[in-house]
């Protein structure tokens, strides 16, 4: 049966500088989690407190009802894989794989029949006598997992497993990864500051910035309803207006309107994603379109209202069927957005003015 | 810009497709350097072993067997088997710690290692004498105990160390640098204990940087002059070394024994170099893939 990780209040500081501060997060049974954060957000300094390579400074630790922190890296059962892989590079790809079979005295067949095992496993069979500098990149993450896999570890910890990888590569190893997850079912942690790794791999993700879990859910709850102004932010690109509402209503300090809210009245920011900017050709428009990019499938459109600039983005297809060009006059419709206050927390929803039906068939017929 | 494009990428593949740009200099450069080579190292050895056979294999033999030489053989043995170790020792805990741990101190411990090769070695045995000499600091000490140090093994083996500190520390510090801490902490991860990490990554993994500091270590231990030369008080079959011994027959103008005896010397150095080759080529694979490594970073 699969391990849970159970984190309790863990403070770590270096010094003078907190890197963890009072972080609580529990990890279900064969879950495949993704910590996801910039770089000094303290994910990796979390998984090398679970792993045992670093100590809390207060806080608890359990796998199962198992006090984590009470007991030696080797007791734990914890498979890490470092971020640059840290093979043993006097050692040959088997012998990677057999060394912790060898720490533990394993019979000398048992050892040889495993490592053929994971050898198999990672499809790597034919390099068992390599050394590490004589395979790729994502040949070497393989041995890094498979030497991480020997022990039959009950949680198994990755640090940037794609980090240094060139991107055909990643993607390959991304879906043999999460089938991998899905066949032996271990509870996995793994760290990341690329977004779409971790949706696209992960069960839950766990937004981490400076020390602390900003938010954690599924990729599409988080996508959908991020808890704050660094979690949408950091979820990809968007357009910031400052907003006044008014009973309802979210007028841009700009001078258009945004759209409709139930939050109450007073100062908030709006942050709109670039599809959630509809744009339509009209000649009494209040915008212009400034310029027309194309990044192959999808084309950007960057707007402006009098000195407002925004950012709007649709598939590339329906860019030629709008019959958009630079400097022509538009209406422009917010479908989507999301309004947070002062402090940059208490998210709400922003919706259209208008029903966006319409706003389509317009688009398209125009 | 389209093309340009063409005109850019058949002057990038043809660059290093032409061949022997400056066929003179280099013919010139390689000739130089092989008539230097010739000159300086394998003219001195020939004229080494020729002198040395010049009366014969049985004169040769019998000058080695002469029981000055048989001293000098083993006080020079006695010493690098002292010395050596004594350095590996050194080595190994300076560059762990100098490499692993950041401590007050610890640019002056580098400076310090390096200090051995900017001193000349006869200050370096001077400074024995000064120490440990019936004069010296801890003289009265030692004679009152009825140990010995100047003008004897003891004396000869601290010169001798001395001045050969620097090689297997120098060797292995910018190594254990380079390599980092990674490997060290994947073996805790997989459950190695403290003493298993030591002898299964941490020393292995400098193991062809240990190599070469202990060659070189050696070679120079054995071949050590001027620092065992004030110490040793120069006694023909008591405390001369093997280098000692060269100068002593020299001396006395026992040219053909001189330079029998300079014959071990040089064969060691070539055996260094034997040794070395062959573990290198016991080990291509793994050698070829740290180099190929090196060059792709």
């Amino acid at each position: 049966m699969s391990t849970t990780i159970e984190i309790k209040n863990i403070t770590r500081s270096f010094g003078r500088h907190t890197v963890l501060n009072d972080v609580n997060l529990a990890v279900q049974p064969g879950e495949l989690l993704a910590l996801l954060g910039p770089s000094g957000s303290g994910k990796t300094t979390l998984l090398r407190l679970i792993a045992g390579l670093d100590f809390p400074d207060t806080g608890i630790i359990k796998f199962d009802k198992d006090d984590a922190l009470g007991r030696k890296p080797k007791e734990r059962g914890v498979g890490f894989v470092f971020q640059h892989y840290a093979l043993f590079r006097h050692m040959t790809v088997f012998e990677n794989i057999a060394f912790a079979l060898r720490i533990r005295r394993a019979p000398k067949a048992e050892v040889t029949e495993r490592v053929n095992a994971l050898l198999k496993l990672i499809q790597l069979e034919t390099l068992a006598s390599r050394y590490p500098a004589q395979l790729s990149g994502g040949q070497r993450q393989r041995v890094a997992l498979a030497r991480a896999l020997a022990i039959q570890p009950r949680v198994l910890l990755l640090d940037e497993p794609f980090g240094a990888l060139d991107a055909v590569v990643r993607r390959d190893l991304r879906r043999w990864l999460r089938q991998l997850h899905e066949e032996m079912n271990i509870t996995t942690l793994f760290v990341t500051h690329d977004q779409e790794e971790a949706f696209e791999l992960a069960d839950r993700v766990v937004i981490m910035n400076a020390g602390q879990i900003n938010q954690e859910g599924t990729p599409i709850d988080i996508y959908r309803e991020p808890a704050n102004v660094f979690v949408h932010e950091f979820l990809g690109e968007s357009n910031k207006f400052l907003a006044t509402i008014k009973s309802g209503l979210v007028q841009a300090a700009a001078g258009f309107p945004l759209g409709t809210t139930t939050a109450p009245d007073g100062q908030a920011t709006a942050y709109i994603r670039p599809h959630h900017i509809l744009l339509r050709p009209s000649l009494r428009g209040a915008w212009r379109v400034q310029r027309l990019t194309s990044t192959g499938a999808h084309a950007r459109v960057t707007i402006a209202h009098n000195e407002t600039q925004a950012e709007s983005a649709m598939p590339a297809d329906a860019l030629l069927e709008s019959g958009l060009t630079e400097g022509a006059p538009i209406d422009v419709t917010f479908t989507g957005g999301t309004l947070f206050d002062a402090q940059g927390k208490t998210p709400t929803k922003l919706t259209a003015l208008k029903p966006t039906l319409t706003q389509f068939t317009n688009l398209h017929s125009a | 810009m389209a093309v340009n494009t063409p005109a850019i990428e058949t002057y990038l593949v043809n660059t290093p497709v032409r061949e022997k740009p400056f066929p003179f200099a280099k013919l010139a450069l390689i000739t130089v350097a092989m008539l230097f080579m010739a000159l300086f190292l394998l003219l001195p050895l020939i004229v080494v072993f020729s002198e040395a056979l010049s009366a014969g294999l049985g004169e040769y033999l019998s000058a080695l067997a002469d029981p000055g030489v048989l001293s000098a053989i083993w006080m020079t043995v006695a010493i690098a088997a002292v010395a050596v170790p004594a350095n590996v020792l050194f080595g190994i805990i300076a560059s762990w710690c100098i490499a692993r741990f950041k401590f007050t101190g610890r640019e002056f411990l580098i400076t310090l290692i390096d200090l051995p090769f900017s001193i000349s070695p006869v200050v370096a045995g001077l400074l024995q004498v000064l120490l440990f000499g019936t004069t010296g600091l801890f003289g009265p000490w030692l004679s009152d105990h009825n140990i010995q140090i100047i003008f004897a093994l003891p004396g000869m083996i601290l010169a001798t160390t001395f001045v050969t500190f620097p090689f297997v520390a120098r060797e292995l510090i910018p190594l254990a640098q380079e390599q980092g801490n990674d490997e060290e902490e994947a073996a805790v991860t997989l459950g190695a204990s403290g003493l298993q990490i030591f002898w299964r990554v941490s020393l292995p993994k400098l193991r062809w940087g240990l190599l070469y500091g202990v060659l070189l270590c050696n070679a120079r231990a054995m071949g050590e002059f001027g620092a065992v030369s004030v110490v040793s008080g120069k006694v023909f079959g008591y405390t001369d070394t093997l280098s000692l011994a060269v100068e002593s027959l020299y001396d006395s103008y026992e040219i053909q024994a001189a330079f029998a005896t300079a014959s071990l010397l040089a064969m060691l150095a070539l055996v260094t170099l034997v040794l070395k080759a062959a573990l290198e080529w016991a080990h291509r694979d793994e050698l070829h893939a740290l180099k190929r490594k090196k060059a792709a970073t």
